[in-house]
């Protein structure tokens, strides 16, 4: 094989002007397998995550048996077309030690970074997705991308550090402007020309830079720390004009929309959720078929989840702690109610990724996905039994279709196959009872 | 279980034996130079002081961490993200465009250049020192003028466009973290020897941003030139002349919706079939309403704080109307509602009553956590994760009225540690249902409204508005608040003679808002700082 780099190739035949590339766009690109780049080079591997608020119950949420024959509950019934990309992990643990129990908060902070919180003002180390994407982010337009179907700009599971959430798009129009906007390089359009505006403003760039060095000299250490994130950022925007200014290599998969979707109005209706989720979701898809980015969080609903039920005097959250166990059922019906609509808009996610081909295969099986939430049951704040799921096979380095048990061990244990799977050298991860140095080796192919 | 379950005072500011007027002011313990991130109005209020109103700017950035009861003292650690930062080079782009197009150039930009399709050092120095000097808060550095000027000459020849050249140095000055970032700096303080105090430009943003909720303007620029700020008499006339100035409504407004959570309207919405006639529309003039109230009664009548909590006065707009069940006039008009109407205060306006609320039911326990919390400046604590709610559940038990569903809560030792001090206060307003309408029954049964705050007795929502206006924690919370809000700092200790000091002149003067805004801004406590300025 060739050393040359078909990047390096097209910029060549760019020589700074428009060009059209006569070059088929599809398969030609790839290996003679459908499963690799044609130079060889694997087919980029791509992690993301999907929340939902509020746990489930698991008397009608957890399948009876483990392995690969389970049947779904009738909370999770939905999945059905879905389960063969899915594993569902079941009986895994957030201990939260000497820390006390934060209701909707202790399992997702556990969850994806490791460290039990100490308060609600707690927010320890960074996210699981924040360490991956400074592993296998740094090429793409976008380090990350998050978003969320509630609408509030304030849902995220996703932080840098303590005081730097990672905001999310909450706006279908803002999400496809920002995607697909004047800025998107369509690796395939058959002309590329550089534009001029990029350069000069890389050059404008690199003052504020400059700027932003000085600054730090003058200020404190924290506040330095803040300064050394802020440049941070203002490189991530170099690279993303860079892009611009490199012709991207063609992706058969990426066929982003020609228009910005219709803005939803505010509101919490399980049914104009399902709507934004959908929304976001397209877009998200489309984002990582088009390669923007290759690390990605969606939210369904906050942690206290504030999804109505029109008709139903109270939200999915107050609904888990004040609606009566029906004693014949053995559950609270409008809360197990809101759990499906949850799983209806998982599944619809998964889904959309599975329906994306890429290669011999789909862009979900380039991906591996944790959908995760905050308790098991929410109406007693429980911290055992709190269920996770992936999705996608990771290019072949997660199998699929598996009902596991963990045992009673740490819900860290799958943030740790994730970030070992996705590449992050790491030998333990977490604290306390929840550090682990073990994989959940049933799912690894 | 939970027999120590009170509301916990976050500090005893206020129940201090208080110092004389005439004492003199303490001093301030911790007083950190701070290092603010601009909060999204801060930023787009100062554009539009700098650029004019009329630019079409859409970027929504989220609100900073809640710190001490307020999302302002989060901006002292807030960090930039990379997305962050993305979107404030991105709303640079759309202003610099717009301050260049070609209706807006010849008002923004002071002088022609000489051609437009190549660069002119002469127009472009004179566009960016201005410019520069008001996004900066500070005159320009020859140096950094010269760098400024030489991108805009770089990038006006690369494209032909002079204008379009000026754009990428407007966009590239949008992105200094010298703009972005409010950071102090201090300088010794030759009447304390061996103190510092803010630096003049420093002290006129910090200024700004308190009484206005922007950076400073052209005329606050010059007095700290002038070094006017260094004099009793100089800042006398400045914060004179800052609170005379109609940006101080702005300035009150950030500050109310702040301490208020109005943030929490972003994502607000009412059950539709439960409550028709509340829209998106009423929830964006509920909020609106209640801004009006407080800078008429604060600003524009310059009248006693503890008033809010008893006025009859209020504006409505036809969709709020549908709400309180009257008809009036299109656009915004004032209404005062008779003695003996339940609506008296900010307590009985629809945004207090709809935040503070379920989509499609009242919440006692989520307005007198309200009061306690925003107002009183008192923590309830959050329910034990273990709660056992078994007694609210109880599909047998048939609870007409929110009294009767949370008298069970009150029954269980578990429960009423902490509801006992949320929920005499919210039952008081359950003449309002969920969307902030009036009602006197629910579910058939007449609603008794009587309650208590802190011993004292009322029978209904306009007798817990005066039970709040006579409790003396109102009026210090607001003091606590307004000043950390002033100095961008949150109170970690050792401001309670401070407080007490500011509380004596607050009561002392007839609570004025404006006086206590003047009070704190011009008080040596807000220009002190304990640090130095870092040297390179």
């Amino acid at each position: 094989m060739t050393d040359l780099n078909r990047r390096r190739v097209l910029r060549g035949m760019l020589n700074g002007g428009a060009v059209t590339v006569a070059l088929p766009l599809l398969d030609v690109f790839l290996n003679g397998n459908g499963n690799a780049l044609a130079d060889g080079k694997p087919m980029p591997v791509r992690f993301g995550t999907w929340f939902w608020g509020c746990g489930m119950n698991a008397k009608v949420f957890t399948p009876k048996t483990f392995g690969t024959n389970w049947e779904l509950p009738e909370e999770i019934a939905c999945l059905k077309d879905v389960k063969k990309h899915l594993n569902l992990l079941s009986n895994f643990n957030a201990f939260k030690d000497t820390s006390p129990n934060l209701c909707h908060y202790t399992a997702w902070v556990t969850m994806r970074t490791g460290i039990a919180p100490e308060s609600g003002d707690h927010r320890p180390g960074e996210t699981y997705d924040v360490t991956v994407a400074k592993k296998i982010g740094r090429t793409t337009r976008f380090q990350s991308l998050t978003a969320t179907a509630t609408g509030d700009v304030r849902t995220s599971f996703s932080y840098e550090n303590a005081n730097s959430p990672n905001a999310p798009e909450w706006s279908p129009v803002n999400f496809y402007t920002r995607l697909f906007g004047p800025d998107f390089q369509d690796p395939n359009a058959p002309t590329f020309t550089p534009n001029p505006r990029t350069m000069v403003r890389k050059s404008v760039l690199s003052g504020v830079m400059d700027q932003t060095n000085r600054l730090k000299g003058k200020v404190g250490a924290e506040d330095k720390a803040r300064l050394d994130q802020y440049f941070t950022g203002l490189r991530d925007l170099e690279r993303q004009f860079d892009q611009q200014l490199t012709k991207p290599d063609p992706i058969a998969a990426c066929l982003p929309p020609k228009a910005a979707p219709e803005d939803t109005k505010i509101g919490g209706d399980t049914e104009l959720v399902a709507h934004r989720h959908k929304l976001m979701t397209d877009l998200m898809v489309m984002a990582v078929a088009c390669d923007q980015t290759r690390v990605f969080n969606m939210a369904y609903s906050a942690a206290q989840a504030a999804t109505i039920k029109v008709g139903y005097e109270k939200p999915h959250h107050t609904t888990t702690h004040e609606e009566p166990l029906d004693e014949r059922l053995g559950y609270q019906p409008i809360v197990s109610w809101f759990t499906q609509r949850s799983m209806e808009s998982w599944a619809y996610y998964v889904d959309a990724f599975s329906k994306v081909k890429e290669g011999s295969g789909s862009l979900l099986d380039n991906c591996l996905i944790i959908g995760s939430t905050d308790q098991s049951l929410a109406r007693i704040h429980a911290l055992d039994n709190v269920p996770m799921f992936t999705a996608g096979r990771a290019g072949g380095k997660v199998k699929a279709g598996l009902h596991i048990d963990g045992g009673g061990s740490t819900v860290v244990r799958l943030g740790y196959t994730a970030m070992k799977v996705m590449g992050v050298d790491i030998g333990s991860w977490g604290t306390k009872s929840n550090t682990t140095s073990k994989e959940v080796g049933e799912i690894l192919a | 279980m939970l027999a120590g379950c009170s509301a916990k005072t976050e500090t005893s500011a206020g129940a201090k034996p208080q110092a004389a007027v005439t004492a003199p002011e303490p001093p301030i313990a911790n007083a950190p130079l701070r290092v603010r991130v601009l909060t999204q109005d801060q930023y787009f209020n100062s554009l539009a002081y700098v650029f004019g109103p009329d630019a079409r700017l859409d970027a929504r950035f989220p609100p900073f961490r809640r710190t001490d009861g307020l999302l302002a003292l989060g901006a002292g650690a807030a960090g930039v993200t990379a997305s962050g930062v993305e979107k404030f080079q991105h709303t640079a782009q759309l202003l610099a465009a717009q301050v260049v197009d070609v209706r807006h150039r010849d008002f923004l930009v002071p002088c022609k250049p000489k051609s437009t399709t190549a660069s002119d050092e002469a127009c472009a120095t004179q566009f960016i020192k201005a410019t520069g000097r008001l996004l900066y808060r500070a005159p320009m550095t020859p140096e950094k003028l010269a760098a400024t000027v030489g991108a805009a000459n770089d990038a006006a020849d690369k494209v032909h466009d002079f204008y379009r050249g000026l754009a990428f140095a407007l966009e590239g000055m949008l992105l200094d973290p010298n703009f972005i970032f409010a950071a102090e700096k201090s300088e010794p303080d030759p009447a304390n020897p061996g103190r510092q105090r803010l630096d003049p430009h420093s002290a006129a943003t910090r200024l700004s941003l308190f009484l206005w909720n922007q950076l400073p303007d052209d005329t606050l620029l010059k007095a700290a030139d002038r070094g006017d700020l260094n004099t009793k008499a100089g800042r006398m006339k400045v914060v004179d002349g800052m609170l005379a100035n109609p940006r101080v409504e702005e300035g009150t407004r950030a500050f109310f919706g702040d301490m208020l959570g109005f943030d929490d309207f972003d994502s607000l919405s009412k059950d539709p079939m439960a409550y028709a006639s509340f829209t998106g529309a009423t929830a964006i003039d509920a909020r609106e309403q209640t801004l009006r109230v407080i800078v008429d009664q604060l600003i524009k009548k310059d009248g006693d704080y503890r008033d809010l909590f008893t006025t009859r006065t209020t504006f409505l707009s036809p969709s709020l109307a549908a709400v309180y069940r009257l008809q009036t006039a299109p656009g915004w008009v004032e209404v005062n509602f008779p003695e003996g109407s339940q609506r008296a205060g900010l307590l009985s306006q629809v945004s207090f009553l709809a935040l503070h609320a379920h989509p499609a039911r009242s919440s006692p326990t989520r307005r007198g956590k309200a009061v306690r919390e925003q107002l009183l400046c008192q923590k309830v604590p959050e329910p034990p994760a273990n709660v056992d709610f078994s007694i609210v559940e109880d599909p047998k038990a048939i609870y007409h009225t929110a009294r009767e569903r949370v008298t069970a809560h009150l029954s269980n030792p578990v429960c009423a540690g902490c509801h006992k001090i949320t929920d005499p206060i919210g039952l008081a307003l359950e003449n309002f249902d969920g969307a902030g309408q009036y009602r006197d029954t629910e579910k058939g049964a007449v609603i008794d409204a009587s309650g208590t705050l802190d011993g004292k007795p009322f029978k209904d929502a306009a007798g817990l508005g005066q039970a709040l206006h006579d409790s003396p924690a109102l009026a210090s919370c607001l003091v606590r608040r307004a000043f950390s809000y002033g100095v961008g700092s949150p109170d970690t200790g050792g401001r309670d003679e401070l407080m007490a000091y500011y509380n004596k002149a607050f009561s002392a003067q007839g609570y004025k808002f404006k006086g206590l805004l003047r009070n704190i801004a011009l008080s040596d406590a807000f220009f002190t700082v304990a640090e130095k300025t870092a040297e390179k």
